[in-house]
C-alpha cells in the first residue's frame, strides 16, 4: 500500500475527489450569489432554497405520473429536467425579483437580507410541510452509471461529469459577463446604473433578467446535485452557510474569486478530512476569517462600492 | 451661419419651431427643491449655452432633460413630445445623449468597450473613425481600462461615446472643467464640428469666454430659475451684467 503522509493514497485521492465535487457545487452556488450581489448588491440568502427548488422540480418531473395520477403524465428524465428546471427557478426568480427584491434596492442591506432570510424560510418550510425531512432518492441518469477504477481509486463518471460541467458553466458565465456585449452593459451598471440608464438601456429589465440567471444558476446546481445528495426541503441550508463564506473568500462581487474560491476550498476541505477529520467543518471559516483579516476584499477583490 | 441663427433667436420661444421646449421644470433632490421654474427653448442645431454660478442649477436641467431626476414637474417637449414621465431610456432611445460633468467613465471596462457602450439609437451617428479623427489619442489606447485614461483623454472618450449613437440632442456637462488649453481647443473645434453636421447642443460652462466662441445663445440660470438669456451678439453690450451673475 502506497502511504503518503501516513495516509493511503486511496483515502487520499478519495477525499481529493469528494472535495473537487463538493467544489464544483460551491463554484457554481457562489458564482450565481456573486453575479447578484455584484451587479444587484443584493445578498441573495435565499440562494440555497433556489437550489433546492430546482433539484424538487427535476424530481417532480420524473415522479409526474404519481404525483398527478390519472392525467397520463409522462415521466420526465434528467437530461431533461437540466434544461426545464432551470428554467422553471429562473421563472421564478424574475417573480420573486419583481415583486419583492426590486422594492430593496435602494434600502440599507439589512432589508434585503431580512427579505431573502424570510423567503428561504417560507420556501424551505413549505416544502418541509409536504416532504418532511426526510429526502426523495434521485438516480444517476443511464448513461453515466457506473465508473472506472485507475488503480488507484475508483472513478465514478457522474462525478466527472458534474467536475467538467461545473467548469464549463463557470468558463461561459465568466465568458458572457466579462467578454461579452451584454457582460459590458451589466459591468457599467453595477458602477452608474442611472448613467447606463441614460445611454438608453433598460437598466431595471437588465437587473431583473441578472437576477433570474444567478437564481436559475442555482436551479441548474440543484438538478446537479440531485443524483449525489438527496433531494430534500433542507439540502441547501447548511450549503448556503458555506458558499456564503467562499463569495466573500473570493471577494464579494467577484465572479473569478467565486469560481477559484469555491474549487480550491471545495478541495481544502477535501484534504482537511484526510488529515484532520475533526477540523473539516470548519476549516474554510477558519479560511474566511484569516482572509477577512489580511484581505477584507476577498482574493480576487473587484473593491465593493 | 452663426448671424442667421441669431437672428431668428433674439427672443426665447418667439416663432421658429423648438426642438426642445421646458416650461416650469421644477426638480427635487429628496426633499430639497433644486429646480424652481426652468422655461428654455431650443431649436434645431443650435448650440446653447446654460450659464450660472455654482449649485445653480445647471447640471440639475440636463440631467431633468435626460430623466436622470427621480422627482421632477413641468413639461419637456421633444418636438412637441411631452418627456416628464418618461423612463430615461426611452429618452435617450428619442435620440438625446448626455456626458455628465464628472465624464462617468466606467472603470471596469475598456476604452473600446466605453466607447461602443451607448447603444445606437438613430441612423447618422459618427462612425468610430470619425470619432478616433477627432480624438486621436483614443485609438492607441482601446485596450487600456477606462480610468486609466488622463483627465482631457476621458473627456474625449465621455464625448466620443455618445457621438457614435446618432442623437441629435448632445447635452455636455463642463465639458472643459479642469482641462489644459489645448484639450479645451480641441474640444471647441469638435463642438464645432458637431454644429455643422447639423446637431444641437446644450453645452454647460464656467469658461464664459470659451462659451462665447461657440454659441448661437446663453441662458443665465440662478437658483433654479432662467433670469435672463441673450444671443451671442448680444453679449458685447451685457458683458457687466453678465460678470454679475457668474460673480466673475
Ligand atoms: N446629488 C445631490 N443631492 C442633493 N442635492 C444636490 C445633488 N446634486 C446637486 N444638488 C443641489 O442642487 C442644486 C443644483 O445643483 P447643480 O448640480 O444642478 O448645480 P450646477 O449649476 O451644475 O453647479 P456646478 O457649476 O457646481 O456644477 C444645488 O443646490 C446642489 O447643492
Ligand atoms: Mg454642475
Amino acid at each position: 500500500m502506497i502511504l503518503i503522509f501516513g495516509v493511503p493514497i486511496q483515502a487520499l485521492t478519495g477525499q481529493l475527489m469528494v472535495g473537487l465535487i463538493n467544489g464544483a457545487f460551491y463554484a457554481l452556488l457562489s458564482l450565481g450569489v456573486a453575479i447578484i450581489f455584484g451587479m444587484l448588491r443584493i445578498a441573495n440568502f435565499v440562494h440555497g432554497a433556489q437550489y433546492m427548488l430546482g433539484a424538487f422540480v427535476a424530481w417532480f418531473l420524473l415522479n409526474l405520473p404519481n404525483i398527478f395520477p390519472g392525467l397520463g403524465l409522462p415521466t420526465i428524465g434528467y437530461w431533461v429536467a437540466l434544461v426545464l428546471a432551470p428554467l422553471v427557478v429562473f421563472g421564478v426568480g424574475i417573480l420573486i425579483e419583481f415583486l419583492f427584491i426590486r422594492r430593496v434596492y435602494d434600502l440599507d442591506h439589512a432589508y434585503s437580507l431580512l427579505l431573502t432570510i424570510g423567503l428561504t424560510m417560507v420556501l424551505e418550510g413549505a416544502f418541509r410541510l409536504k416532504y418532511g425531512s426526510s429526502g426523495q432518492p434521485y438516480e444517476i441518469p443511464e448513461l453515466l452509471k457506473g465508473g472506472r477504477n485507475l488503480g488507484f481509486m475508483f472513478l465514478p463518471y457522474y462525478r466527472v461529469w458534474v467536475v467538467v460541467v461545473s467548469l464549463v458553466v463557470c468558463f461561459a458565465t465568466w465568458f458572457m459577463i466579462e467578454r461579452t456585449k451584454f457582460g459590458a452593459y451589466l459591468r457599467a451598471a453595477t458602477e452608474d446604473p442611472i448613467l447606463v440608464r441614460a445611454f438608453g438601456i433598460n437598466v431595471p429589465l437588465m437587473l431583473m433578467l441578472t437576477y433570474g440567471f444567478g437564481v436559475g444558476l442555482a436551479g441548474f446546481t440543484g438538478v446537479m446535485a440531485a443524483p449525489i445528495y438527496q433531494v430534500s426541503p433542507g439540502m441547501g441550508q447548511n450549503l448556503i452557510i458555506i458558499v456564503f463564506a467562499v463569495v466573500v473568500i473570493g471577494g464579494m462581487g467577484s465572479i473569478l474569486g467565486a469560481i477559484i474560491s469555491g474549487f480550491f476550498l471545495g478541495i481544502i476541505e477535501g484534504l482537511t478530512k484526510v488529515f484532520w477529520p475533526e477540523a473539516s467543518n470548519t476549516v474554510i471559516f477558519v479560511i474566511m476569517a484569516i482572509i477577512l483579516l489580511v484581505r477584507p476584499n476577498g482574493l480576487i477583490g473587484r473593491v465593493a462600492k | 451661419m452663426h448671424d442667421v441663427f441669431a437672428t431668428q433667436t433674439t427672443h426665447a420661444g418667439a416663432g421658429g419651431a423648438a426642438m426642445l421646449e421646458i416650461r416650469n421644470l421644477e426638480a427635487w433632490y429628496g426633499e430639497s427643491r433644486a429646480l424652481r421654474s426652468i422655461c428654455l427653448d431650443v431649436r434645431d442645431g443650435e448650440v446653447v449655452t446654460l450659464l450660472g454660478r455654482n449649485g445653480a442649477g445647471k447640471s440639475t436641467t440636463l440631467k431633468s432633460i435626460m430623466g436622470m431626476m427621480r422627482k421632477r414637474a413641468g413639461s419637456i417637449k421633444l418636438y412637441g413630445e411631452e418627456l416628464i414621465g418618461c423612463a430615461s431610456n426611452a429618452i435617450a432611445r428619442k435620440g438625446i445623449a448626455f456626458c455628465p460633468e464628472n465624464r462617468g467613465i466606467f472603470s471596469s471596462l475598456t476604452v473600446a468597450e466605453n466607447l461602443t457602450l451607448p447603444p445606437i439609437v438613430r441612423d447618422g451617428g459618427m462612425s468610430e473613425e470619425e470619432i478616433f479623427d477627432l480624438f486621436p489619442n483614443l485609438r492607441e489606447r482601446l485596450n487600456t481600462g477606462g480610468t486609466k485614461l488622463s483627465g482631457g483623454e476621458q473627456q474625449m472618450l465621455a464625448i466620443g461615446r455618445i457621438l457614435r449613437t446618432g442623437a441629435r440632442l448632445i447635452l455636455l456637462d463642463e465639458p472643459t472643467e479642469g482641462l489644459a488649453p489645448a484639450i479645451v481647443q480641441q474640444i471647441g473645434r469638435v463642438i464645432r464640428r458637431l454644429r455643422e453636421r447639423g446637431l444641437t447642443v446644450i453645452l454647460v460652462e464656467q469658461n464664459f469666454r470659451f462659451a462665447e466662441t461657440l454659441a448661437d445663445r446663453h441662458y443665465v440660470i440662478e437658483n433654479g430659475n432662467v433670469v435672463d438669456s441673450m444671443t451671442n451678439a448680444e453679449v458685447p453690450a451685457n458683458r457687466d451684467k453678465l460678470a454679475a451673475y457668474l460673480g466673475v
